[in-house]
């Protein structure tokens, strides 16, 4: 009797832990996807593209094409030198690549060297494109892993020749990165020799920076509305016009990103507790049972001499015993479904679904509270139980 | 010992109240062995129950081995019971999930006492009962007279100044009635103060002193000449 009710209200208890368990596993595996979908670029990052104007502005006509050169990527570090950590120029130029027998087309990237951190490239071998590449002009690329599987087959690339569009480049490096297949079929060569052989001009697609990471989010956030202004105003574009020059920084991304987990996990928490209130309640009304039922016991201990204190501490721990147990059953089971299930769920963006060892932790404390929770108001009770009552024969 | 004076009590009975003890006196000296008869409603196990401070009077004095006992909390009424009282009830209040040993040690763990004095303490209790065998069986697995001897022994662990019993002998037949009784006595000869409650003519003159109560007041107070137990068992 005494047993199937403990055992019933453990099961909401269980219950609770085991949907928390796997809501925080499947939650947990979300936000890896969300991390790992932005591993690709530094988080500090800003984008700055041109287009053609949308506004007519001090006395030119709307549909201006804006083109940034070398000279604007030198004004931009002049002017906020201090508040800018890396930057690079973009040209995107698409080749037929060909070494002996092998060909592909691929995507180039001419950029600068601190390109390399914008971009979270890893260097595997050789070197990344470096300053002296940019003075001299020099013909050298950096090639992706893909690209050295693709065309070198099985042999190491580094000091060979590669064919770009009739052109001969030396492979002075190779790299892989974390985001993804497409990142690493790329080939990055120096911004100044792209503009020599494809254009002899000035001409740079993009510019892309990271702020100093010591900027707080609001200061960052004003870094970049700053240098917006600034930069339409360099090229009289009216401020209002949205596409000649857009910069996009990546801080409000990762804000929004923040917001979401920070969503997701309130959620997952709200859930497992109102869960596990339940659980407590249910714990409660057991125990308000169990007290009743040792009404007579208390009252025999009372009459040889237990003290208030010894009868609540009875009644707490009986109900932090259960709850406790009842909670890690839930935990294990719970553990165990998101372990089995978390390589099935890679499909649906849910990346190595798990609980860490502070969840388990944080979970026992929890239910130890838990489980006081429920037996003190039962325990007090019991404590209140006059001897005389209890003892009277029925 | 024990003193009370002008002792009274009432219950509320939905709205009149009920006069139960209407001021009682009694002392009683170390050593004495006392029934306390009457027929029911006289208000026997109430007086017994504010004897044993399970209940507390609502005037009058009682002073318990020069301790004035009044306005006790929950947890002094704890202390005191276990220091002062030793119970023995007419049901044997045992606590059935643990087994006799358990059971006689409880007291002493409310003393704080060690496990290891409490089992050996227990097991000599036991053993003056004649139980020192059936220490590891539960209450379900003994007769009714080996129930009461392991209560006996749980009231006597504490070392307790004052043994108060509820009818002890009312669930018994005759023959174990009169070896508990043979048992108590033997307890008494060796010293202990006992108050019993009881209705049985017989057993109550195996006492040395009867207080007859009617009505909440006491009627008849004697000294009888003691009748043995053993003679009958």
């Amino acid at each position: 009797m005494n047993k199937t009710r403990s055992l019933l209200s453990g099961f909401t208890v269980a219950f609770a832990i085991l949907l928390f368990t796997i809501l925080f596993g499947l939650g947990n595996g979300l936000l890896n996807t969300f991390d790992t979908a932005f591993v690709d670029d530094a988080a500090n990052s800003i984008f700055i593209n041109s287009g053609q104007t949308s506004k007519a502005s001090n006395g030119l006509q709307a549909g201006r094409q804006i083109q940034f050169e070398n000279k604007d990527q030198e004004w931009i570090e002049e002017e906020f030198g201090d508040k800018v950590q890396y930057i690079t120029s973009r040209i995107y130029l698409n080749v037929t690549a060909t070494f002996r027998n092998e060909k592909s087309s691929y995507s180039v990237r001419a950029v600068n060297p601190d390109h390399q951190y914008l971009e979270n490239t890893k260097v595997n071998y050789g070197r990344y494109i470096n300053e002296s590449d940019i003075k001299n002009k020099t013909k050298v690329v950096v090639i992706g892993r893909l690209v050295e599987e693709d065309l070198f087959l099985k042999t190491t690339a580094i000091g060979k020749y590669i064919n770009l569009n009739g052109i001969q480049y030396k492979v002075v490096g190779v790299f892989s990165d974390d985001g993804g297949d497409r990142e690493e079929r790329l080939i990055y060569m120096p911004v100044t020799t792209a503009q020599q052989i494809y254009g002899n001009n000035q001409h740079i697609d993009q510019i892309n920076l990271t702020y100093n990471p010591d900027l707080n989010f609001d200061a960052a956030i004003s870094f970049s509305n700053m240098l917006t202004r600034k930069l339409k105003d360099r090229f009289l574009v009216s401020q209002n016009d949205q596409r000649a020059i857009r910069v996009r920084n990546l801080a409000n991304d990762s804000k929004a990103i923040g917001q979401m987990t920070l969503g997701i996990n309130i959620m997952i928490l709200v859930i497992g507790f109102g869960t596990l209130i339940a659980g407590v309640v249910g714990i409660s009304n057991m125990m308000i049972f169990i007290v009743k039922e040792r009404t007579k016991e208390i009252g025999i201990r009372k009459a040889l001499g237990a003290s208030p204190k010894s009868i609540v501490s009875i009644i707490l721990l009986e109900s932090v015993l259960i709850t406790v147990i009842a909670g890690f059953v839930g935990l294990v089971i719970g553990m165990g479904v998101v372990e089995l299930a978390a390589p099935s769920l890679e499909t649906y963006f849910i990346k190595e679904a798990g609980v860490e060892t502070s969840i388990i932790i944080g979970a026992t404390i929890v239910l130890i509270i838990a489980g006081a929770i429920a037996g003190y108001l039962p325990a007090k009770k019991a404590s209140r139980i006059k001897p005389i009552v209890a003892l009277r024969d029925d | 010992m024990l003193k009370i004076n002008k002792i009274h009590k009432s219950y509320p009975i939905g709205d009149s109240s009920l006069h139960v003890l209407k001021g009682i006196d009694l002392s009683v000296e170390a050593g004495e062995m006392v029934a306390i008869m009457g027929s029911s409603g006289s208000g026997k196990s109430t007086l017994l129950n504010i004897i044993g401070m399970l209940d507390e009077a609502d005037e009058g004095d009682y002073i318990l081995d020069n301790v004035p006992i009044k306005n006790l909390t929950e947890k002094k009424a704890a202390i005191y019971r276990n220091k002062f009282l030793g119970f023995i009830f007419q049901s044997f209040n045992l606590i059935n999930y643990k087994n006799a040993l358990d059971n006689v040690a409880l007291p002493l763990y409310y003393q704080g006492l060690k496990r290891k004095e409490r089992i050996e303490k227990g097991l000599y209790h036991l053993e003056k009962v004649g139980l020192k065998n059936w220490a590891h069986h539960l209450p379900n697995e003994l007769s009714g007279g080996q129930k009461q001897r392991v209560a006996i022994a749980r009231a006597l662990a504490a070392n307790p100044k004052l043994l108060l019993a509820d009818e002890p002998t009312g669930a018994l037949d005759t023959k174990t009635s009169h070896e508990i009784m043979d048992f108590i006595q033997s307890l008494n000869d060796e010293g202990k103060t006992i108050l019993m409650v009881t209705h049985e003519e017989d057993i109550a003159q195996m006492c040395k002193r009867i207080v007859r109560l009617k009505d909440g007041v006491i009627i008849e107070d004697v000294f009888v000449e003691q009748v043995r137990a053993s003679q009958y068992v």
